[in-house]
């Protein structure tokens, strides 16, 4: 069966001064599957995710959702069409408590209005509640409820990565784009990581796209895998595909062409 | 000094102590919770002096107005005007990172300043604006009028606490300390950061405003050298980086000690001999940088560091 794109990336090219950090990149996000996107260290996986979630506006080509350009549409904006990500390096709130990072990631429309926040702050309950309640839950499902008033900043470095995940989870997206969410987590948690994974994706047909280093992970979970090198598409195809493929292995692993480019 | 003496000096020193709340407060408004560095705050405070000035003073040849207008009128059109020439500069700052704000920022006080020198139709120029009035000035007199100009400016002050207090604990509020936390996580969760940005900076500057129109009715005449922004701006930043930024409470608290401290330096610097007396104002200027150098290096988060709003919803459970 034809599977439709949520998210298409049309020939997209990130110049940074005389850097190409994605050049010429063309690939699908299928909806409702659960995508890698795999590559060596500096193959623009996470420029990729930046222009796809708004953070970066290429320099050329387009951003598709759902068949509507996006190219042009601020980051903010596109979280409105169900777009979700988490930051390799953890991006939290440092100074609010760990409750307060998942809250205010929560739909608070009538809370986040200003004349609302002063005159009117008991309008604001209803809202806050539910934020408050999903909030618990996520942080129930993440093994953190202990962490719940500590100020996000003093976190280690892989509870982060669980708030993180849990930040995306408040949103309710359609899409979510992962960003290395395993690495510092540890092996139990991320086998739970995975089953919500597969469960969202199963249960709510939730489309995902994650950047993995671990390739375990990703063929236990990925229907499909984007391999980048040097800013450029690899390969498409599924994991088996991947694992045997020569170039794959050459630039993961690095024979002499890679090794000239550089 | 004989004992009333002492307690008309708390009084004046608690109306000075008010109105550098209220801008502190203000201040945490756009710093504290919105990461925004306005180093313009100088600016503010003039145009809601002079907005108040030319208002509510007797009518006079000498510049625009006066019209006469309530106090009350004055004070919300000082908020207003202030509030504009904020939003006017959101708009074309607010995107800015925060050290390239503040460069701006104080370019455009210095802008304010000027106009406020040269336009002497409108503000009758480095002569100031005289005859500005005071409230319940038909009832009370002498030492009474001073004690009821000092509840009035608590009475704002509160009111500026309020409405701080409200954002600080509301989503809009969280919202504001996400952005400052960090700018793209909260863009990639759907915030629009600079219609949040652009709000704080206009609150802020309102209340700015307003802090100005006060002692402008305080003083009852206004002029240039009331804008000085080592007094203004600086010692409202020292104030609330002494105090607590993102804390309320600590504005205040800031705002009172940091007053007292400069307040004492003058009493300490008369007793200089004559030929350093002349450089006491730089004198005491240096002390305040001197002891913000202590604070920052003792207590980084002033005295009373930010904390997180106790949610209203577990509250309820």
């Amino acid at each position: 069966m034809e599977q439709v794109p949520r998210i298409r990336l049309d020939d997209v090219t990130m110049r940074f001064g005389g850097l190409d950090a994605v050049r010429n990149c063309s690939f699908d996000l299928p909806a409702g599957r659960i995508t890698g996107l795999i590559g060596p260290n500096g193959a623009g996986k996470t420029t990729a995710f930046n222009v796809i979630a708004g953070l970066l506006s290429p320099t050329l080509g387009r951003v598709v959702l759902d068949g509507e350009d996006i190219t042009d549409l601020p980051a903010y904006r596109r979280q409105e069409k169900g777009l979700s990500r988490t930051f390799q390096l953890a991006h939290e709130f440092g100074r609010m408590t760990v409750i307060e990072n998942l809250m205010v990631a929560a739909k608070n429309d009538v809370g986040e209005g200003i004349v609302n926040a002063v005159f009117r702050p008991s309008r604001c309950l209803s809202q806050e509640r539910e934020a408050y309640d999903k909030a618990l839950k996520t942080l129930e499902f993440l093994e953190i409820s202990q962490l719940a008033g500590e100020p996000a900043g003093n976190l280690s470095g892989g509870q982060k990565k669980l708030l993180e995940l849990g930040r995306a989870l408040m949103q309710e997206p359609k899409i979510m784009l992962l960003d290395e969410i395993g690495a510092g987590v540890n092996r139990t948690l991320l086998g739970k990581i995975a089953d919500k994974i597969k469960q969202l994706n199963e249960e709510s047909g939730y489309t995902f796209c994650l950047i993995e280093h671990d390739l375990d992970f990703v063929s236990r979970l990925c229907h499909g895998v984007i391999v980048m090198a040097q800013g450029e598409l690899l390969m498409t195809g599924t994991v088996d595909e991947v694992r045997r493929d020569e170039r794959v292995i050459e630039a993961y692993f690095g024979g002499g062409r890679y090794q000239d480019a550089s | 000094m004989e004992l009333p003496g002492i307690a008309f000096y708390i009084v004046a020193f608690l109306t000075m102590g008010g109105i550098y709340a209220i801008l502190c407060l203000a201040l945490n408004m756009q710093w504290g919770f919105g990461g925004l560095f306005n180093a313009g705050i100088a600016g503010f405070y003039a145009v809601g002096a002079y907005t108040a000035a030319i208002l509510t003073s007797a009518g006079s040849s000498a510049h625009l107005g006066g019209f006469d207008l309530p106090i009350v009128v004055g004070l919300i059109c000082a908020g207003i005007a202030s509030g504009i020439v904020g939003w006017a500069i959101a708009r074309i700052c607010v995107r800015l990172k925060a050290d390239y704000l503040a460069m701006a920022s104080i370019g455009i006080a210095e802008i304010i300043r000027l106009a406020i020198v040269n336009e002497e139709w409108l503000t009758n120029g480095s002569l100031g604006i005289s005859r500005i009035p005071r409230p319940l000035e038909a009832f009370y007199s002498g030492r009474a009028a001073e004690v009821v100009f000092v509840v009035f400016v608590w009475l704002i002050v509160a009111v500026t606490f309020l409405v701080a207090r409200r954002l600080q604990q509301s989503p809009w509020g969280r919202v504001m300390r996400a952005i400052r936390d960090n700018e793209e996580t909260a863009a990639s969760i759907g915030k629009d950061v600079q219609r949040f940005r652009t709000e704080t900076f206009v609150v802020g500057s309102v209340f700015m405003g307003v802090a100005g129109a006060l002692s402008a009715h305080y003083f009852k005449f206004f002029s240039p050298d009331a804008t000085e922004p080592l007094l203004i701006t600086f010692l409202a930043w020292v104030m609330l980086i002494a105090g607590g930024s993102g804390n309320n409470l600590g504005a205040i608290a800031g705002a009172l000690a940091i007053w007292a401290i400069w307040s004492l330096t003058e009493v300490v610097t008369q007793q200089l001999p004559p030929d350093w007396a002349t450089r006491s104002s730089y004198i005491r200027m240096l002390l305040i940088g001197l002891l913000l150098q202590f604070v920052l290096q003792r207590f980084r988060s002033g005295l009373f560091p930010e904390k997180s709003p106790k949610l209203r919803i577990s509250r309820e459970k």
